[in-house]
């Protein structure tokens, strides 16, 4: 019934062009050669030349390879079989389990009705004290972690996923290494969080193009779980190695690039994947984390830089810590009123004195003396970074904030700490 | 005369489409898809047969050879009673009303009316038969929440017509026939209610444009007393990611002094314009008394949604501004963020290859920033009455270096320039408007050398600043430390202010008179200290009192006996000099 295309006219990278008629943008087509087939789909038309995105990649194409046009635009299966499964972007199945075809949806779907959105109100809880205490999560936020190559990034995922009280999971990965990639996958596995997870997995060495789909494919089985009531978090690692495939295809599309050789629609692209993230009044919601790397740590770069201006906030994640320093949670004054009276104060007086510690070690290196003060902020900085900033702390927000209040009484009598007496009379620690 | 064209050529939302008859640039046209849907699309380039059209959806399963349709008519918007507290995306449809019939997403090619077809409106004749008008003169009157809105000969109406018929008083709805007019001709015109008119072409029924003189307050006291802004002026806020542009904007649509605000979303998060869209209508208007909303349109095109429709929405948004500048009112417009505009551009330029400029910008960006921002302005009336349109344009520059293409554009058309800085807001000081970048061209409430005075302290205590962190305070004189301790007392009190705190939220201009005035006192006040300790210790207490004097409500008591006890503790270092 479908059309079949003989004769490609052009070969560029991963993008070849074929002479067709009535092909509609954006269209699915089978790409068959010696290598075996693969799908692609329309991305310009021009006349009857018609350029096509191969997702496995050009390699081995021959100019009499076959195009058949599949009639429908990318979609990805939905079901609830989906759970405790391993995808390819393109949807094809890499655990060796059965395909599944039912119910397929588009991917890259219309976006939110800014009047349909509510505002945010509930906590993610992590177990996590540099993100529970200090920079909430909220349902339905999306929040990138700046980070650079190195860092633990996907060990912080990893837990994070663990830990949400989330109903569903999804776990986009771009570019991973391989290593990584069965990392997330046996961690999830071991800890009995596959079973709520789908994962659409590219890694670094698959074809570029799938790369591109990952987000997409990820969030369409999001919104579709998140329509039915559930709660999903989707957890993306790494949007710079996205933003990167984009880049590469963009240039061997010849499209005039704007910033350090990306798209000029990069903000464009990468807002209209993590402005999925919503909390439907009514109904479930989707929360987007994900990873971002910072090429030679600089927030400058066009990826971290553009992901900022998206986002509700950062984490900052260096030297294997969430840094209380520039990270952000933009959503957080949303929640942290409302879990136990003593959050805030305990959130704005240890930063407070986290800082001031910073500045005494700096004294510290300069040779100053150490009067009694210092003294107790050093005390307090290496008991606040081993015991809340470590990311191996593991313990509820209730626990944090007791464990805050503790730290504060060893180190500092309550007028030093400049918390209103109130707070001092309700929850500071009666030596006994 | 509207011609039919066939798509030729697909990418991205570009589609190029061939035709015969004739085609108008900034035409629309609807691009026919196979399933019967049609979708916007604008003419943005000509090149003989073929048309290039910008889609306002995306082109997901357009085909070469599907049909366009064209209109004959430029993008427009329609103008009349019940524009106000609505929310409307980028080309103008009312998104509750979408939200009803499609549920929770956005669907392709569905619009709405803009303004309620079957809403009934009390309409007061204020013209008689045999009136001689003309476009922009005012027919009648409907009261539209706060204000008498205007019906008004259609804007595009030249030259003097007669009023053949008039209705008398009475209800109707936007699409009932009011007037009828009658040309020199003799050619009859019938007037609706409502009027459509292309956005991209600015509004000109005025007599006269005037300077912007006026200050207009935002009740927000570094940029009343430092930076201020006029009626009718325009002002551009740029700064890196978090460093307060929405909060900044958010607190400008509330207290402003302005009969109207329009707030232009374009290609933000869709989260902050769901805050003012739930929390607006349960704030009230100091003014009026009324809800927030009562006064307020706002214009929602989210970053995700079509990337074209963000270029139309700033459009919109000045063009109803001038409409309700036409019925004599003041508005004001903001739009958050004008970068994201300048992008929708570029993305565009690149698809067109056309030869890019600076960071492929497009080489028209900076005459077509200019052309927007020279939409504002102070009118005068055919009917002695003043309008005005206030423009203020969040940017947000890549990397937060402001010696980009977009801010540059938008510096050399602006009359003041508020710039945040990350490293204000990195410390906490909010606003975070840089007190020694940022400047303003117009007149503010307070005498200009005094501020400039002001301003002086600033620099110099900067200096000190800078230079303290080489020498170290013990290399300081006593008298510079005096100078920076007076500088970090200026800005904590006067500068900085409390967005959550419900009194320091908003400072009138009055009290921004009083206040300046006392602290400025103190600023020239000669202080002598024993020590830097000691010195150090005096400000500290002065600027927590001062800030608590700003906590409490002007003319109470508690404002009085706090002012005494400021006032009483200056005495007490200044016995001896």
């Amino acid at each position: 019934m479908y059309k079949v295309y003989h004769r490609i006219e052009r070969i560029a990278g991963s993008v070849i062009t074929v002479k067709a008629d009535g092909v509609a943008n954006q269209e699915l087509a089978q790409v068959t050669s010696a290598q075996g087939t693969s799908l692609a789909r329309v991305i310009r038309i021009d006349g009857d030349m018609v350029d096509l995105q191969v997702f496995a990649g050009a390699r081995g194409i021959a100019t009499d390879s076959q195009v058949r046009f599949l009639g429908k635009p990318m979609e990805i299966p939905f079901s609830d079989a989906l759970l405790g499964r391993v995808f390819t972007g393109a949807g094809v199945p890499r655990d060796n389990g059965p395909a599944i075809e039912e119910n397929p949806v588009a991917i890259g779907g219309p976006s939110v009705n800014p009047a349909k959105r509510i505002i945010p109100k509930t906590m993610v809880r992590t177990g996590i004290p540099m993100i529970d205490v200090f920079n909430t999560l909220v349902v339905s936020q999306k929040l990138p972690i700046f980070s650079v190559a190195g860092e633990p990034y996907n060990q912080l995922l990893a837990r994070i996923a663990l830990q949400a009280e989330v109903d569903v999971i999804v776990l986009g990965g771009m570019g991973l290494k391989h290593d990584d990639y069965l990392y997330l996958k046996d961690y999830l596995d071991q800890n009995g969080a596959l079973s709520r997870t789908v994962m659409f997995v590219h890694t670094a060495s698959d074809p570029i193009v799938e790369s591109l789909l990952v987000p997409d494919a990820s969030l369409a089985v999001a919104e579709q779980f998140a329509t039915r009531g559930k709660n999903v978090l989707v957890l993306l690692t790494d949007m710079t190695n996205f933003a990167d495939a984009m880049k590469e295809i963009s240039i061997t599309m010849e499209q005039i690039p704007s910033n350090r050789g990306y798209p000029g629609d990069l903000y464009s692209q990468l807002a209209s994947r993590y402005e999925k993230a919503v909390d439907f009044e009514g109904s479930g919601s989707i929360t987007i984390l994900a990873v971002t790397t910072m090429p030679g740590d600089d927030v400058t770069h066009p990826v971290p830089d553009n992901t900022g201006y998206i986002t509700e906030g950062q984490f900052y994640l260096k030297h294997g810590r969430i840094e209380p320093f520039g990270s952000l949670s933009r959503l957080k004054q949303q929640v942290n009123g409302k879990t136990r009276s003593d959050h805030r104060t305990i959130m704005n007086t240890m930063i407070q004195l986290y800082a001031s510690y910073k500045e005494t070690l700096e004294k510290q290196s300069m040779g100053f003396r150490m009067s009694n003060w210092d003294n107790k902020l050093l005390k307090y900085g290496e008991r606040f970074e081993k015991e809340m900033m470590d990311l191996s702390v593991n313990i509820p927000l209730e626990k944090a904030l007791d464990l805050g209040w503790e730290i504060l009484a060893d180190c500092f009598t309550p007028e030093e700490t400049g918390i209103p007496s109130k707070m001092i009379n309700q929850y500071w620690p009666k030596k006994g | 005369m509207a011609s039919i064209g066939k798509i030729v050529g697909v990418n991205g939302n570009l589609i190029r489409v061939a035709f015969d008859g004739a085609v108008a640039q900034n035409e629309v046209g609807f691009a026919k898809l196979s399933s019967g849907v049609e979708l916007k699309s604008e003419v943005i380039r000509i090149r003989g047969d073929y048309a290039e059209l910008q889609v306002f959806e995306d082109t997901t399963g357009l085909k070469a050879g599907d049909e366009v349709h064209f209109t004959g008519e430029l993008l427009s918007v329609e103008l009349g009673p019940g524009l106000l507290t609505q929310v409307f995306d980028g080309l103008q449809n009312p998104l509750p009303n979408l939200a009803e019939e499609c549920g929770f997403f956005l669907q392709r090619g569905k619009y709405l009316p803009a303004l309620p077809r079957d809403r009934k409106w009390s309409f007061t004749p204020a013209a008689k038969v045999g009136d001689t008008v003309t476009g922009g003169d005012t027919l009648g009157t409907v009261p539209e929440g706060i204000f008498k809105h205007r019906i008004m000969v259609p804007f595009r109406v030249r030259g003097q017509v007669t009023v053949e018929s008039i209705v008398p008083a009475g209800e109707h709805v936007v699409e009932d026939v009011v007037a009828v007019l009658k040309d020199a001709e003799g050619k009859k015109i019938e007037v609706k209610m409502y009027q459509t008119w292309p956005v991209k072409v600015p509004i000109k029924n005025y007599q006269e444009r005037l300077r912007p003189t006026k200050p207009l307050t935002m009740q927000q006291r570094i940029i009343d007393t430092f930076f201020p802004v006029a009626q009718g002026g325009t002002f551009c806020t740029p700064g890196p990611f978090g460093a307060g542009k929405t909060v900044l904007q958010q607190l400008m649509s509330r207290y402003a002094d302005v009969d109207v605000v329009i707030l232009a979303a374009c290609g933000e998060r869709a989260g902050e314009v769901v805050e003012t869209l739930r929390e607006f209508p349960e704030l009230n208007d100091p003014r009026t008394g009324k809800s927030l909303m009562d006064r307020t349109l706002i214009i929602c095109n989210t970053s995700s949604m079509p990337v074209a429709a963000r270029e139309a929405s700033v459009y919109t948004g000045v063009t109803i501004a001038e409409y309700y500048r036409q019925m004599g009112l003041n508005v004001l417009l903001l739009a958050d963020s004008t970068s994201r505009w300048a992008q929708a551009l570029r993305e565009m330029s690149g698809r067109l290859e056309e030869i890019p400029g600076e960071e492929a910008f497009p080489a028209y960006l900076e005459s077509t920033i200019a052309s927007f921002y020279e939409r504002g302005g102070v009118v005068k009336l055919r009917d002695g009455s003043t309008g005005s349109v206030t423009i203020c344009g969040s940017v947000s520059p890549a990397g937060g270096n402001f010696e980009e293409p977009v801010t540059q554009a938008t510096l050399k058309v602006v009359g003041a320039f508020l710039g945040l800085s990350r490293e204000r807001s990195d410390q906490r000081r909010f606003p975070a408007i840089h007190p020694l970048e940022s400047w303003s061209k117009y007149e503010g409430i307070i005498e200009t050398s005094k501020v400039e005075d002001a301003r002086h302290i600033l620099a110099a205590g900067n200096d000190v600043n800078q230079m303290m962190k080489v020498v170290g305070e013990e290399g300081t004189s006593i008298e510079d430390f005096i100078t920076y301790l007076k500088s970090e007392y200026l800005d904590s009190v006067y500068l900085q202010q409390d967005a959550y705190h419900e009194i320091d939220a908003a400072c009138s201009a009055d009290r921004q008179k009083y206040v300046f005035d006392r602290v400025y006192k103190i600023l020239k006040t000669p202080m002598e200290f024993a020590d830097k300790d000691s010195a150090r210790g005096f400000f500290l207490k002065l600027t927590q009192a001062t800030k608590d004097w700003n906590r409490v409500a002007f003319d109470s008591n508690e404002f009085k006996s706090l002012e005494e006890q400021i006032f009483n503790s200056v005495a007490e270092v200044t016995k001896n000099v």
